[in-house]
């Protein structure tokens, strides 16, 4: 195969003058990275809220949360990823949309996929928030009411502190997940990893470095998240219980 | 405020349907190849033989670990080059659907086949010791007795892995491919009307989808008293 293995076209100066192609690289990295973790900071907290939601006995309440889980488990991330940059903004009331359709374009396309990509995975995070509270012990919930607890004491001191501990083996799934997620915010021009892969391929005429380039780059920060979340769970296993083990 | 306006979606209704065919087409052919490749790789991790093994457990993880567009990127831009070069493929050949159909396929392999695995791991032992002590083969203890009871339990499963391939079907966004999506946001952009199509192409996902997964849900309810 006549093909010209060229590894050091990384260190080459860039099209754009500024820096080397592998600061390219760099710097989709260091966006990809930025954007899973605010996004995952999202994720989690209204992740937390929606799960709990879901399990209290109030009708109208858990109603919505089951709502929003479905809302955003059922549409693909691409279109509500869409949703967010080009609808959005002309929905809001005029000024607010001018005021965002003239920021920075970064600024723009980092809001709607943070703001995607956290509400994507919150509905995900939810479900297994609830499945974790709803794997406790019935008799937990009713030994915290019996002595005097009202409901939010329950769940604050009695349930979620187990069921916190309970679901973070499961919610490791869904943190590599949102850093996969996030290539699909290469669609609308947010400039991450997979999106300087493609601009790598068209600038350097190097394909297969680029991509095998960005590949291991994901794979990276899989293994990294991996490891990492392997001693978190080391740390807060409940021992004796199931998940737990 | 944004007036909305409606009025393009009927008249692109026929161009939505065509692209509809292609996001099913994509969606029946992945989940067709990536069980029966799935099964496979499956029963490779399961197997004594440690390289079919190790390559079971390199070819599912490698792909766990790459992004979803990424594959498809790949598939798209460099596969085709790949074929060029080593096959003879003539130069600009419209490799598009087929390549998103491998993508997909080989993709999501590497999630059923972890389906599959819990699910053949689910049957007990002593159904695979029976079946020999019957004189059967490996091959015909695992088609006629392992995998019809694995499967039966993984059913549900199966179909929720489909309908979440069918929302990521949509990704072959990136290559330009006229799928569901590909056609409505092509059309709103002819149109000037994007707004109201992506809220129409959002709308029909979750239609079709949590339908789907109310099915698949009712199914498992029956399932289990069954």
């Amino acid at each position: 195969m006549a093909y010209n293995w060229n590894w050091e076209v990384f260190l080459q100066p860039s099209a754009t003058g500024s820096g080397t192609y592998f600061d390219w690289m760099v710097y989709g990295f260091k966006t990809t990275i930025g954007l899973s973790l605010t996004a995952w900071l999202i994720a989690l907290l209204l992740g937390a809220l929606v799960g709990v939601l879901r399990t209290v006995p109030n009708k109208l309440l858990s109603g919505i949360a089951a709502a929003y889980v479905e809302v955003f488990r059922n549409i693909p991330l691409l279109v509500q990823l869409f949703l967010w940059y080009f609808v959005l903004p002309e929905l809001l009331p005029t000024e607010l949309g001018n005021a965002f359709k003239q920021s920075n374009p970064f600024v723009q396309q980092f809001l709607s996929s943070m703001l995607c990509l956290g509400l994507f995975t919150s509905a995900r995070v939810a479900e297994q928030v609830r499945s974790g509270i709803e794997s406790l012990p019935r008799g937990q919930k009713n030994a915290g009411l019996a002595i005097g607890f009202t409901l939010p004491q329950t769940y604050r001191y009695v349930l979620l502190p187990m069921a916190f501990r309970l679901v973070v083996p499961p919610l490791t799934s869904e943190f590599l997940n949102i850093f996969k997620n996030s290539a699909v915010c290469s669609t609308i021009g947010l400039l991450e990893l997979a999106a300087q892969g493609r601009q790598l391929v068209d600038y350097t005429a190097q394909p297969y470095e680029s991509f095998i380039a960005v590949t291991l780059a994901y794979v990276v920060i899989n293994v990294t998240v991996m490891v990492l979340m392997r001693r978190v769970e080391a740390r807060v296993r409940v021992p004796g219980f199931i998940g737990g083990k | 405020m944004y007036e909305f306006d409606w009025s393009s979606i009927p008249g692109a209704l026929p161009f939505l349907a065509k692209g509809m065919l292609v996001s099913l087409e994509i969606m029946v052919a992945a989940v067709v190849i990536g069980i029966v490749w799935g099964t496979l790789l499956a029963m490779m991790r399961l197997s004594s033989i440690k390289p079919l093994s190790w390559f079971a457990a390199g070819y599912v993880n490698t792909f766990r670990a790459i992004p979803l567009v990424m594959v498809l990127l790949w598939f798209f831009l460099i596969v085709p080059h790949l074929l060029e070069q080593l096959l003879g493929v003539p130069r600009g050949t419209d490799m598009r659907l087929g390549s998103a159909i491998a993508g997909f396929a080989l993709f999501e392999a590497a999630y059923y086949s972890e389906i599959i695995r819990a699910g053949i791991q689910s049957v007990s032992k002593g159904q695979m010791a029976a079946a020999s002590a019957l004189g059967m083969n490996y091959w015909q203890s695992m088609r006629l007795v392992v995998l019809p009871q694995a499967f039966r339990n993984m059913v549900p499963l199966l179909l929720t892995q489909g309908i979440i391939l069918f929302q990521d079907t949509s990704l072959v966004y990136v290559s330009a491919l006229a799928d569901f999506f590909g056609t409505a946001s092509k059309v709103g952009d002819r149109d000037g009307r994007l707004v109201e199509m992506l809220l129409f192409a959002g709308a029909v996902y979750f239609v079709l989808c949590f339908s789907a997964s109310q099915l698949v849900r009712f199914y498992q309810k029956r399932l289990k008293t069954a």
